[in-house]
């Protein structure tokens, strides 16, 4: 059980990667994996981990986001001590929001200096994985480090802003890279989760506010590896970040992979919020391959490699294969699809036939009849 | 001033549902579960919230830690309420007598501070044995303008199976001037639902009057509707014209499952409007292998078929492994069929595991009744269970 540590999630800093999925909603509350949002992740590792109090930090289009945390009791954070506590941004007529991690950090300093926690856990909200956060805070302690990064060993994707980290065998981070250019080599990828110390993280803030820096990877982590202790802690489960569209689609169909699924969900400890659909009917003459069907699906057609969302509807004789649909997605008769990416409310009508390919799903934005 | 409830529901749910066998061995009949994510009571739960009732009292006695951990705070159904909200009520001591419920009347009875705590205009009565969706706001509206005692909601049911329920002879109006509880040459064939609608201070009296009469067994179809029908207060019916299933016996329970499945289903769970709330499973979307086969079925999220699911129902959790077969069954929460297994005509408890090439009931036309195995148990591989057999032990086979 973590002692005494405070989570922060970042709902907007990767917004970049994927602006197809990120135009209406912020990173962090992209559905994922038929029934939750990226951002399940994220609060279930740290709720897991004992942690009681999450600050979220938000910066745009966060309607979705708001709306999906509700109160915070699906990942019993409705507390009266702590909870979830939702941090917009700050601004004024002279500040502007935030624009980089920095000034994100440097607007929640109030909700930092009011907690009384050792630790902070700062953590990106479009994470994939099933971390342990409790053993990530016994490694920080045991290794008496003022920072830890978390990473894990991959060949990586290249993204609008990531890092990747050089450690000795003390598992001390020797070098920082910024973007570097990724190869097929394994690098030890940062995964954005990071334990610090609550105060030594607010002296920074105001240290790096008062030099006038303005970022929080390049002026301050990366360029005080002999003066700070900063370790690595390797995550060796599975892991993927929100590089790209491609990325989110390789990742959703990881999900149909038993050991992933078992990995992340076998537990049944990934919270989410629930909506009381009705289960799913496969109708006669459905054929279903290979899919994960979320509840309140209807499937009267053939539907393979798939992932399906709440309240889809496949129509007779569609064939639907290798693709991603969001909630209430809507698909007529006699449609075929192929690496195809819905969001949520999409109607194709009948005898339409879509494909993509892996490296270029096809994407229906949300609301569009096609 | 006082605050007020217009109306506070009851629901009783202290009934053994002895008919149901091996399912309500450790558990009440309300909380058997129903329709792949459902338990009996979310219907007339999700009921009384459509019709925006927030005050319901939740009367237990037989084995009801299973129930109240499943109600719990009412959140799943929005009734975790300031004011109001969901109550389990089950029988206490008090200063001058204690008892269990000896009859519904009785058990309606004792919880008269709770009821009045509430100060409300109308009580509604109700059972937690039916699967049905209903608008009890109608029936409040038409108790209030005929100014009645007691409305009743009625059904028509076959005139063969008439005998079977408790009857209504109505006048035209619809005002009530006979009982019959299961009559064996019935006049009419409107049933009695087991949904009353008192005028509360009528309630109270007649309650209080029943209690101090030693000849009465406390029950409302036996003895206080008789009695205010005597005494000359006017009783009204209230028609539903619906989907409704008494899901006291096996084959009942099984058929009303059945009723959920296909594209125009004879009962609707999945309607938005009346949405059906429940205590969700925290589990991910079930997931259909390469060799699954799902056909005119309902599975619930968390399952994993690699075998073949025919015209049945599954709650979440269920595992179906290659090889095996589900056919015309019910198999409820974290039951496990192993691979080769055949499961014909058959409702499958929660956490039973049915061992690999095991043989659970017959095919529907040849099945001497319907196979029933009780929770947390395990079939051997290899056993064979005949059909219309009950099992509620591990099973090795004869």
């Amino acid at each position: 059980m973590a002692r005494s540590a405070v989570g922060v999630v970042f709902c907007n800093i990767q917004d970049k990667n994927i602006p197809e999925l990120s135009a209406l909603r912020s990173i962090a509350s992209v559905p994922f994996a038929g029934r939750y949002r990226l951002i399940d992740f994220a609060l279930s590792n740290l709720v897991n981990a004992g942690i009681t109090t999450v600050g979220i930090v938000t910066k745009n289009n966060y309607q979705s986001l708001i709306d999906h945390i509700g109160s915070g009791k699906e990942w019993d954070l409705a507390r009266k001590d702590g909870g979830i506590i939702l941090l917009p941004p700050y601004s004024n007529e002279t500040d502007a929001p935030y624009t980089n991690r920095l000034e994100a950090l440097k607007g929640i300093t109030v909700f930092l200096r009011h907690r009384n926690e050792d630790y902070v856990v700062l953590y990106d909200g479009d994470a994939v994985a099933r971390l342990d956060v409790a053993d990530v805070i016994r490694f920080h302690e045991e290794s008496r480090a003022d920072i830890t990064m978390v990473y894990h060993e991959s060949v990586g994707v290249e993204s609008h802003y990531y890092m990747t980290l050089d450690t000795d065998r003390s598992n001390r981070v020797k070098a920082i890279r910024i973007n570097p250019k990724l190869g097929d080599k394994k690098v030890k990828m940062y995964m954005s989760v990071m334990v610090i110390q609550r105060e030594y993280l607010m002296n920074i803030i105001q240290n790096a506010v008062q030099s006038g820096f303005s970022s929080f990877g390049r002026d301050i982590l990366s360029k005080n590896l002999d003066t700070m202790k900063i370790y690595g802690y390797k995550f060796d489960g599975y892991y993927t970040g929100m590089a790209s569209l491609p990325t989110y689609f390789k990742a959703n169909m990881d999900m149909l992979n038993k050991d992933v699924r078992n990995e992340l969900f076998g537990a049944r400890d990934i919270y989410t919020k629930v909506r009381d659909s009705a289960p799913s009917k496969y109708i006669e003459g459905a054929v279903v391959k290979n899919s994960l069907i979320s509840d309140g699906c209807t499937i009267e057609g053939t539907v393979e490699n798939s992932i399906l969302f709440r309240g889809v509807k496949i129509g007779k004789g569609s064939v639907v294969r290798n693709s991603v649909l969001m909630q209430e997605t809507v698909i007529g008769s006699g449609v075929k699809l192929d690496c195809v990416i819905t969001d949520k409310n999409v109607v194709i009508r009948d005898r339409r036939h879509l494909s993509g390919c892996e490296e270029l799903p096809y994407f229906v934005a949300k609301g569009k009849m096609l | 001033m006082q605050r007020k409830k217009e109306c506070v529901a009851m629901l009783l749910a202290g009934g053994q549902g002895s008919r149901l066998y091996a399912l309500t061995n450790n558990i009440a009949k309300p909380a058997v579960a129903f329709g792949a994510k459902y338990r009996i009571i979310d219907f007339p739960l999700s009921n009384c919230v459509n019709s925006g009732i927030d005050t319901v009292g939740v009367l237990t006695q037989y084995e009801p830690l299973e129930l109240n951990e499943y109600i719990g705070n009412g959140q799943p159904w929005d009734l975790d309420r300031i004011f109001g909200g969901v109550h389990i009520l089950p029988p206490y001591q008090a200063k001058k007598r204690s008892s269990w419920y000896e009859g519904t009347a009785n058990a309606i009875f004792q919880n008269m501070s709770f009821m009045k705590k509430y100060n409300p205009d109308y009580v509604l009565i109700l059972s937690g044995d039916h699967i049905y969706k209903m608008n009890y706001a109608g029936m409040l509206r038409a108790h209030a303008e005929s100014g009645a005692a007691c409305t009743i909601a009625a059904i028509e049911v076959p005139l063969k199976e008439a005998s079977r329920f408790g009857i209504l002879n109505v006048r035209e109006d619809g005002s009530i001037y006979q009982f019959e509880e299961k009559p064996k040459v019935p006049k009419s064939n409107l049933a009695s639902m087991g949904i009353y609608v008192f005028t509360a201070d009528k309630l109270y009296k007649y309650l209080e009057e029943d209690d101090q009469n030693p000849d009465s067994s406390k029950d409302f179809g036996k003895d206080v509707l008789p009695t205010m029908l005597n005494a000359g207060e006017k009783m009204m019916s209230y028609r539903f014209e619906g989907y409704w299933k008494d899901v006291g016996t096996i084959s009942a329970l099984w058929e009303s499952n059945m009723d959920l499945l296909g594209t125009d289903p004879t009962f609707d769970v999945g309607d938005p409007t009346w949405k059906i709330h429940s205590r969700n499973p925290l589990a991910p979307p079930e997931y259909i292998s390469d060799t699954g086969e799902v056909d005119n079925s309902m599975i619930a999220l968390g399952c994993e078929i690699s075998g073949k699911v025919k015209h049945s129902v599954l709650s979440s959790n269920v595992v179906v492994e290659k090889g095996a077969t589900v056919t015309d069954s019910v198999i409820m929460s974290g039951t496990v069929i192993k691979s080769g297994a055949k499961v014909c005509y058959s409702v499958i408890d929660e956490n039973v595991t049915v061992g690999k090439k095991a043989c659970i009931g017959a095919d529907k036309d040849d099945a001497s009744g319907i196979t029933v195995l009780g929770r947390n148990i395990a079939v051997a591989d290899g056993a064979r269970v005949e059909s219309g057999k009950i099992i509620d032990k591990d099973y090795k086979g004869e």
